[in-house]
């Protein structure tokens, strides 16, 4: 399996005044295409910096990173811009919909962006992606009209309407209960199976046992590395 | 297509908030109306002294007897000296920027027709008087030479005469008596109107000059002398010449004072025009004062939106979205509130024009020209005071941004 990511002795220090803080101390990572690799640690362990880090989002202090084969490190903010554009989908916690825009324009926002047009037919996108969630027959709702884990299925389908390399998601359960959270996961396993890369960020270490490999981070430290033998396998709920 | 999707996406952030949208432009909405409403009373009062101007004739050049000074001892205009028929052969015979020239006799009296009585002006001139003062008719026609020659007893009516002696009836053809002496009706003039003074122009009898003179008036003298130079541009020169000519006619030596003057109707508006266009300008200030103070309310604005969409701008540059594009995005929506501000601000202008069109002694004219300065003066002060807060969207860090509650 090809890397989707690589990182090399990657370390980021913010500076709190006088005082340097090490957000993240030399981690090296590979990632192979369609792994599903939970992020676990307490907070302040550098799971956010991370994070950042991977979905380019911010610049380590030194180190190196490749994503899909491609050194991105030190490029101009805009080269950072089109990699997000093209590399990576995002899912946060609080899912992050446009209000009062209806999933379809939510779904096709990305996009909007997409300057080199990568993607020939942005309707015919939207609409695949839409169906990966199951909800293409909500496209014309407005998120305020859908619950908790439609719209985190909504802003799961703008991650995936690029075609990226990786999918980040930031605690995407956070705001969910239990069992909402389990379809989440369960989405999210199948977009797996079907090849796609995942990096779930989480501090639930239940929710991590639903991934292929657990990362945890301690003080800016990655402390663990392991694959899961057990994998937790969430039911499925929406048949494609 | 980016540009169509952007307009359309900040439309539809405009009608989300209405009510502040509508607050927001209202600078700008009173400023445009401000404006284009200012400018229109002034345009309006100006075009009136210039159809004022027109009306009193192209070029006009006005000679009358007696020197041009005024206070001191003088006997006053008319009482030294006073014009012939030769003056005004002289002109017309030397006069090379002067292209219509005629004598005018003044008198006046009861006017009598078929039952009903008017008292009234009478002049009496040759036909290049209606060149001069540029005069159509309503109907019938002219007189000509021949009937200034033989002394014809014709006359043309002012409209309210016309209206006061024939009231609904075409007066051609009628015979009138003026002191007891019978004219023949052939023409109607247009309306004039009222002339600066609230003086009725309509209120007139026109007759060949002669007749006015030797079979009304009697004597020798003419009043008055009007001349139209060939174009506004020689007016001066004209004026001049006129001066030179009648100097010779009347014989005056080199340092003798004139014995006439001249005037010109350019003089007598200039102030008048000036005076108008200083509160155009000034008016103008004010409403541009008015549309800073409405771009400045939309910059404020722009700014409570930029913070309250912060998450929004987070997500925009996480799925790739560069700093043009969040610039370019509110610095469009701050554009079409301003252009939305500037548009409801020339259509209550229209109104209020109306308005005051209708109800109100002044008369305001709406030029085109300003109807689209003030629009494109709306669009720049949204791209100016748009700048600012978009500038300052487009500068936010994805990550602060996302995080941003």
């Amino acid at each position: 399996m090809p890397l989707v990511i690589e990182t090399r002795g990657l370390t980021k220090t913010y500076q709190m005044g006088e005082i340097p803080v090490y957000a993240l101390i030399n981690a090296n990572i590979k990632v192979h295409s369609g792994d599903f690799v939970a992020v676990m640690g307490p907070s302040g362990s550098g799971k956010s910096t991370l994070l950042n880090l991977l979905g380019c989002l911010d610049t380590a202090t030194s180190g190196e990173y490749l994503l899909d084969g491609k050194a991105v490190t030190s490029l101009s903010t805009n080269e950072y811009a089109d990699i997000r554009n093209q590399k990576i989908g995002f899912i946060f916690q609080g899912f992050n919909l446009l209000p009062r825009t209806s999933a379809y324009e939510n779904v096709e926002l990305p996009l909007f962006y997409d300057r080199k047009h990568r993607i020939k037919d942005h309707h015919q996108a939207t609409i695949e992606a839409l169906q990966r969630v199951g909800l293409d027959d909500r496209m014309n709702h407005m998120p305020q009209q859908l619950s908790g884990g439609q719209q985190q299925r909504v802003a799961i389908a703008r991650a995936l309407v690029n075609n990226p390399a990786l999918i980040l998601a930031d605690e995407p359960t956070g705001n969910l209960d239990s069992a909402t959270s389990l379809d989440i996961i369960a989405v999210l396993q199948r977009l797996n199976g079907q090849g796609i890369t995942i990096i779930l960020v989480t501090h639930e270490y239940q929710l991590a046992q639903y991934a292929s490999r657990i990362i945890e981070l301690k003080d800016g430290h990655i402390i663990e590395d392991k694959v899961i033998e057990e994998r937790n396998i969430a039911p499925d709920l929406i048949s494609c | 297509m980016q540009l169509k999707k952007l307009l359309r996406s900040a439309i539809r952030n405009i009608l989300r908030n209405r009510l502040r949208s509508l607050l927001t432009s209202l600078g700008i909405i009173i400023g445009v109306s401000a404006v284009i409403i200012l400018s229109a009373i002034g345009q309006g009062s100006q075009s009136l002294i210039e159809e004022e101007i027109n009306d009193l004739g192209t070029n006009l050049l006005v000679i009358f007897p007696g020197a041009s000074r005024t206070g001191g001892v003088n006997l006053g205009a008319g009482s030294i000296n006073r014009f012939t028929y030769d003056d005004v052969e002289k002109i017309k015979k030397d006069s090379r920027l002067v292209n219509a020239v005629t004598p005018i006799v003044q008198s006046g009296g009861q006017v009598i027709a078929a039952g009903n009585n008017w008292n009234t002006e009478i002049i009496g001139v040759s036909p290049d008087y209606f060149k001069i003062r540029n005069w159509g008719l309503k109907n019938g026609r002219y007189f000509t030479d021949i009937d200034v020659k033989i002394n014809r007893k014709v006359a043309i009516l002012g409209s309210t005469i016309s209206d006061e002696l024939f009231p609904n009836q075409d007066p051609s053809g009628k015979t009138i008596r003026i002191r007891n002496i019978p004219f023949k009706i052939i023409g109607v003039l247009e309306d004039k109107g009222q002339a600066g003074m609230g003086r009725d122009q309509d209120d007139i009898i026109i007759a060949p000059w002669t007749t006015v003179l030797y079979r009304l008036k009697g004597g020798r003298y003419i009043d008055v002398i009007n001349a139209s130079a060939n174009s506004t541009e020689f007016l001066e020169q004209a004026e001049e010449e006129l001066n030179a000519i009648m100097r010779e006619s009347h014989r005056l030596n080199p340092g003798e004072e004139d014995d006439f003057t001249i005037n010109n109707q350019t003089e007598i508006t200039e102030m008048e025009t000036r005076t108008s266009k200083i509160l155009t300008w000034l008016l103008g200030t004010i409403a541009g004062v008015s549309l800073l103070v409405g771009g400045i309310g939309i910059m404020n604005i722009m700014l409570v939106t930029v913070t309250e969409r912060t998450t929004e701008i987070g997500l925009r540059l996480s799925v790739g979205a560069r700093k043009i594009d969040i610039l370019t995005q509110f610095l469009i929506e701050a554009v079409v509130l301003s252009t939305f501000g500037g548009i409801l601000g020339i259509i209550i202008s229209f109104l209020v024009s109306l308005i005051i069109n209708t109800f109100s002694g002044f008369y305001t004219l709406i030029k085109i020209e300003m109807v689209i300065v003030a629009f494109i003066f709306s669009g720049s002060v949204g791209v100016f005071f748009g700048f600012y807060p978009a500038q300052k969207a487009a500068r936010l860090n994805p990550i602060d941004s996302l995080r941003y509650e």
